[in-house]
């Protein structure tokens, strides 16, 4: 287990990334590769889970999208994000949103956490 | 056959260059020992004999402390034989104040470390013992498929295996008929992995993909 440790201590690269919770509603951009061309597109919605440690630390980005609900797991650490933005802060009480996935409409909104 | 005595220590996973995510399992290589140097004028075939891992003394029978201690090391849980290791190219190991030495019967209880057999880029092979799985099933032993719902109302066939052959002609069982029985702990050789890093002030590798065995266990890799 030290070992490991050590070996994502080595290979931490210096990509930042923000401090953001499950609940927050982030925005995403990455690098996606067509043919030989290379363009970034946004990913926008709120995130539901952060999963692992060290390099397969992972967290998981839930949106709407006309109507469907779609996922996206990134990994931290993944050189083709290029970005991402915390755009509100939620108010949840617990780690896993799981519960999400069930709820639709206004029922499946976060509440915004007041800042003081 | 060039190689060193490990142990595996888990999984994690790295990127590469075209930022595609790649699992790997993380070894400690090494450093080994020199236990024995067998040659063809001695016993017919050339090898090395090396040694791993601290052994406590009383935990290591007679005949090897006396093994162990031809070799001028401490005793050792793990020794491999690695038959014509090729010593071209090798890095040789280095005596107690450092300088080299030829490998010969006097350079028992020198010590190879992981990078004098290996380089990054590399394509090993790992030799361990994979996880035993106690008593299993043809399914998961052998992959059959199973029946699956063409059960024919039978409650318990849907992973049964089938016939097992004719019947007054040839009237046995064929030897060597796939079926249930202890699956795993059985010395596995995956080939072709590549070491994707290396890390030697702390003796570990990373070789792309999946190795046999627990976390903890002793594997053999050889290039």
């Amino acid at each position: 287990m030290e070992a490991i440790k050590y070996v994502h201590e080595q290979l931490k690269t210096g990509n930042d990334v923000p401090d953001f919770r499950p609940g927050d509603n982030i925005v995403v951009s990455y690098k996606i590769v067509e043919g030989a061309k290379e363009r970034i597109q946004q990913f926008r919605g709120d995130v539901i889970q952060i999963n692992g440690t060290g390099a397969t630390k992972t967290f998981t980005v839930r949106k709407i999208s006309n109507g469907v609900g779609v996922e996206r797991i990134f990994p931290f650490g993944v050189p083709a994000i290029e970005g991402i933005k915390v755009l509100k802060r939620g108010k949840v009480r617990r780690a896993k949103l799981y519960y999400l996935r069930e709820l639709v409409g206004k029922k499946a909104r976060i509440k915004e956490k007041q800042r003081r | 056959m060039n190689g060193l005595i490990g142990k595996k220590l888990g999984m994690t996973s790295i990127f590469n260059e075209a930022g595609k995510n790649i699992a790997c399992t993380v070894i400690e290589a090494g450093p080994c020992v020199i236990t024995q140097v067998k040659t063809e004028e001695s016993d017919g075939y050339e090898a090395l004999q090396l040694g791993f891992a601290e052994a406590k003394e009383k935990n290591t029978p007679n005949p090897m402390m006396g093994h162990f201690k031809n070799a001028e090391t401490t005793p050792k849980r793990k020794v491999v034989e690695f038959r014509n290791f090729d010593l071209d190219g090798l890095i040789p190991p280095t005596g107690e104040s450092g300088e080299a030495l030829e490998i010969t019967e006097k350079s028992l209880g020198s010590v190879l470390a992981l990078a004098d057999v290996f380089s990054e880029g590399d394509i090993v092979n790992v030799v361990g013992t994979s996880k035993g799985k106690g008593f299993q099933g043809v399914v998961k032993r052998h992959g059959f498929k199973g029946v699956n719902d063409a059960t024919h109302g039978q409650h318990n066939r849907q992973r049964a295996p089938g016939s097992i052959g004719a019947a007054s002609y040839p009237a046995k069982v064929f030897k060597g008929m796939r079926m249930a029985g202890r699956t795993g702990g059985d010395r596995i050789k995956t080939r072709n992995l590549e070491i994707l890093k290396m890390f030697p002030e702390k003796n570990l590798i990373l070789v792309k993909g999946a190795v046999p065995g627990h976390k903890g266990a002793y594997v053999v890799i050889e290039k």
